[in-house]
């Protein structure tokens, strides 16, 4: 079959339907009219919280309408107990302002925004210390993927995993391994669990930041333990679940992570009890105290930039935001002895139980050959780390972390 | 990443999945469906190692171009009439996006299939992206365009807003309410499968045939993720549908949520596409031929009438009467007459339409002028002040409609019209379906079952009772739909932007006072009632008042 078909004549064609381009001037400052000024040219329907707004404010603050501002028409959606939108008390603090009542709306009110001082509660005024929206997102976390990847890719060019002991690779093997599950439990049923619960915008966006961050870093470390599988003779690419499972190491720590999803109706807690307490006493002590420790003394070098990247994105962004969201609550204007009390609550609820957690973790620090710093130490470390976050916040630290 | 790699990394990542062994998670939200515990497969195999750097690059297109617009001047080919609808849909669709995203949580709670869950982690970072993306391209209009008024304030216009509150239907519909409805129906199955095309497809299409190739950029850019969430959505679906006592919930939350969905969206971006464009090539789809491409053919036929055999009862009767109303009752054109009607409510200008778009109306939908012509002439000729009131003010043969109880969205299609009392007070609505959807879908017993998870049509429905008895130009400072001069307003039923020809509120003092008509059809008697509806069902179309006989 080789006919050709012939082409047709091209003067013979219908001329192409393209939509016509034509000259508006609808560029700014064509004309001279009213809000036709440079000084129209910002979002005018929020304040900032610095001096001038940034472009992360301009992208999220008020974009959750708030019946206390301009919502006039309210809430148009209800569950089925009567409450709507992102109700207040969903966690036991509160900000100045959320007890006043909200404006009452009916036949003849008019809107309700006019003359209503704002923000109207405390809520309003945080903002995420880091400025996280969609660019910064993808470009921190695309960045962490690159470096992680390079880094393994790196180790198994240079053959790098060769030099690791027997007992080495079942520390990696399983303990390692163990942590990409508290990792994937907190990104998932903690923060992403709490994101449609938080009284804002800000508060929410971030708890979806720090979900992101969380849920990398335990596919991180499974990607991780994938690639090991496959380059190191003798890795066990399943007795992560044997350690997660089973061992008595890991149990404590277990039980307190999968406490941290269970807490009842209040993100609030769930982020404290997790940055604020967990954070430092159980991921900081694991992390940092141990396997950053351990792993040179092992002759593993590519295993700390894999879980240092997961800490710094605690130590750096997490916990800033953490600081920034409960601080001000500690010194609010009108609930301070208020929130300090629940937080002193929570901690004296919590802390108990990550210590003890903390604890059950110690025969760890023995398993591999060249031993790294003492538990006892690396505990006093992680301590104190905690007593400095919590002075940050403006909070006593409870007497059982008191050396 | 390979492909080949890829799957082996998926398959090592469902290692993670939680069985939790000492403590279950709390379940904050609640649902009247069931779901059995049974291994699902992840139908998307997202990974973050390759999902982070492969948003990153789509960004990277996104903030080259739009860069690139600034410099070669795109606002100086832009049409205004377009660009002034995008005051509207910019200051709502952020708020669906980030509530896509609050909806997420909602199915981990619902749903208890780990392997589901990972991909709704994603979808909840996706949807904080689309937020910020579209914030920022709103943002980057007000810094750029002629025109910042209604941009500036935006946020503040949509929640005041009567359109704005109407747009929040498709927002707080996904994360109020039974988790199921909301985050699984109402927002995957219907919202983002259904109209998503209209959305991000159709209407980024006549932006660019206006000038505008922004938009598109960064709205196909959305829509690129869009896939993966309807896949969400699918498998989600597909569970329900297994358990047998979940297929009267379905059936029942598949009516409300297309029917909603119809109301609000169609009404949107109908009148964007059809009323917001220069683009009158005859050869380009009109918005009813486009709906039958995408939501008829593509979503009806090729999605929906499938999972019939798995179970679901599809809403025939209902699609078909979407299209009725598309297509034999104007919808669009009655709404678009109806924002019209109300410019000076608002916070965008509306441009008139001239005799070449009557052209195009009337090739497109035979018989339009005839329905709506003499009242666009009627909106020229009052378009600048000059002694005479705003349109609503005036007689040209409009009766100001009642408004639907349920979608908001006025009663527009007068034949339609019905009503309900509900707990001592008269409501009407635009439709045999939302008044179902208030009185019986939205209650704690459904057909005789009980559904006590599920939600409540709450708030001030109707705006106009807000300001009952106000004067006009007292509505609008009181919605702060002003300009920088402290009297000119916002909002113009034109696009001369000359200071001389555009109405300040000194203008509106002329007016009588607005009235809410919800509070006056509360006050007649139940014989006056009975009578104004029979004069109601019997007026239009295009507004027009009941012929004076029988
Ligand atoms: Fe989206
Ligand atoms: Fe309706």
């Amino acid at each position: 079959m080789t006919a050709t078909t012939e082409r047709p004549d091209t003067t013979e064609r219908p001329p192409r339907s393209v939509p016509k381009v034509s000259f508006t001037d609808a560029e700014a400052g064509a004309k001279d009219f009213p809000d036709s000024d440079p000084g129209a040219r910002h979002f005018n329907y929020y304040k900032p919280a610095k001096r001038k707004q940034t472009h992360y404010e301009d992208v999220t603050v008020e974009v959750q309408p708030d019946p206390r501002h301009y919502l006039s028409q309210g809430w148009i959606y209800g569950f089925a107990d009567g409450q709507t939108g992102y109700p207040l008390n969903w966690t036991k603090l509160k900000a100045w302002g959320v007890d006043d009542p909200p404006p009452v709306r009916g036949v003849g009110t008019g809107g309700g925004g006019a003359g209503l001082d704002w923000p109207a509660h405390g809520w309003h005024w945080f903002r995420d210390p880091n400025e996280e929206w969609e660019q910064t997102i993808y470009r921190n976390n695309a960045n962490v993927v690159r470096q992680v990847n390079q880094n393994i890719e790196n180790a198994r060019n240079a053959k790098a995993f060769d030099q690791w002991s027997r007992n080495w690779i079942r520390f990696v093997e399983r303990s390692v391994g163990a942590w990409m599950h508290v990792e994937h439990i907190l990104g998932l049923y903690v923060f992403a669990g709490n994101e449609r619960s938080g009284p804002t915008n800000m508060h929410n966006t971030v708890m979806a930041v720090n979900s992101a961050h969380k849920i990398r870093f335990a596919q991180d470390l499974a990607l991780y333990n994938m690639t090991l599988t496959e380059e190191v003779d003798g890795f066990d690419g399943t007795a992560h679940l044997a350690a997660w499972n089973d061992d008595g190491a890991w149990q404590g720590v277990r039980e307190v992570t999968e406490a941290l999803p269970a807490i009842e109706d209040d993100w609030g807690e769930a982020m404290f009890a997790t940055n604020v307490v967990f954070e430092p006493l159980i991921g900081e002590l694991f992390r940092s105290g141990l396997v950053m420790q351990a792993a040179p003394g092992n002759g593993d070098f590519v295993t700390p930039t894999v879980v240092g990247v997961g800490e710094y994105d605690y130590a750096l962004r997490d916990l800033a935001w953490t600081k920034a969201c409960f601080g001000p609550l500690v010194q609010d204007r009108e609930f301070a002895d208020h929130n300090r009390q629940v937080m002193q609550d929570w901690l004296s609820a919590w802390v108990p139980r990550a210590l003890a957690a903390a604890r059950t973790l110690q025969p760890l620090w023995s398993q591999p050959d060249a031993r790294p710093p003492r538990f006892e130490d690396s505990l006093e470390i992680a301590k104190n780390r905690f007593s400095g976050i919590l002075s940050d916040l403006g909070l006593e630290t409870p007497k059982e972390v008191v050396l | 990443m390979s492909r080949q790699s890829l799957a082996k990394a998926h398959q090592k990542i469902q290692e993670l999945s939680w069985e939790p062994q000492y403590h279950e998670p709390y379940m904050k939200y609640g649902t009247d469906y069931t779901f059995r515990k049974a291994q699902k497969k992840d139908p998307l195999k997202q990974i973050l190692r390759s999902y982070f750097p492969m948003e990153e690059e789509k960004d990277n297109r996104v903030y080259g171009a739009e860069d690139g617009a600034i410099r070669g001047n795109m606002f100086r080919q832009v049409q205004e009439r377009w660009l002034e609808w995008q005051k509207l849909f910019l200051s709502i669709i952020p708020l669906p996006e980030i509530s896509a995203a609050r909806s997420m949580p909602m199915l981990f709670h619902a749903v208890p299939n780990p392997e589901l869950h990972n991909g709704q982690a994603i979808q909840m970072i996706d949807e904080v992206r689309h937020s910020t993306i579209q914030q920022n391209l709103k943002r980057l209009y007000m810094n750029n365009y002629i025109d910042p008024a209604g941009f500036n304030n935006s946020l503040r216009g949509f929640h005041n807003d009567y359109c704005g509150t109407i747009g929040r239907q498709f927002a707080e519909g996904f994360i109020t309410g039974d988790a199921i409805t909301a985050a699984s129906i109402y927002l995957t199955i219907v919202a983002e499968t259904a109209f998503t095309n209209t959305l991000f497809v159709a209407m980024p299409a006549e932006a660019a045939a206006n000038g505008d190739y922004l938009l598109p950029t960064v709205f196909h850019s959305v829509q690129s993720d869009e896939s993966r969430h309807i896949s969400n959505g699918y498998a989600t679906l597909l569970m329900a549908l297994s358990d047998e006592g979940n297929r009267q919930l379905l059936e029942r939350d598949l009516r409300y949520a297309w029917w909603n969905n119809h109301a609000v969206v169609d009404a949107a971006i109908g009148t964007f596409i059809e009323y917001g464009t220069k683009d009158r090539r005859k050869d380009r789809e009109s918005y009813a031929e486009m709906w039958r491409r995408w939501i008829y053919d593509d979503y009806y036929r090729s999605y929906l009438v499938p999972l019939e055999k798995y179970g679901l009862t599809v809403p025939h009767d209902l699609i078909e009467e979407a299209w009725n109303r598309i297509w034999n009752k104007g919808y669009v054109h009655e709404v678009a007459q109806f924002f019209a009607t109300g410019w000076l409510a608002n916070y965008w200008r509306i441009d008139g339409m001239t005799d070449e778009d009557f052209e195009w109306f009337e090739y497109k939908y035979p018989g339009w002028y005839d329905k709506y012509g003499k009242w666009w002439e009627n909106y020229s000729r009052l378009a600048t002040p000059n002694g005479h009131k705003p349109i609503v003010g005036e007689d040209v043969d409009y009766v100001y409609p009642q408004r639907c109880w349920t979608c908001m969205v006025p009663c527009l299609i007068r034949e339609d019209m019905v009503t309900a009392e509900v707990d001592g007070v008269h409501r009407t609505y635009c439709s045999e379906t939302c008044r179902w959807t208030d009185v019986e879908a939205f209650r704690p017993v459904y057909q005789g079952r009980e559904t006590p998870n599920m939600g409540r049509l709450v708030g001030n429905r109707e705006w106009e009772t807000l300001y009952h008895g106000w004067s006009w130009d007292k509505v609008v400072e009181d919605m702060g739909f002003v300009r920088d001069d402290g009297k000119t307003m916002t909002a113009q039923p034109h696009l001369n932007l000359d200071p001389k020809k555009m109405w300040t509120t000194d203008h509106l003092k002329r007016m009588g006072p607005l009235l809410s008509p919800n509070v006056l059809f509360n006050e007649m008697s139940d014989e006056q009632r009975a009578a104004f509806v029979a004069d109601y069902n019997r007026q239009g179309p295009a507004g027009r008042p009941a012929p004076a006989s029988a």
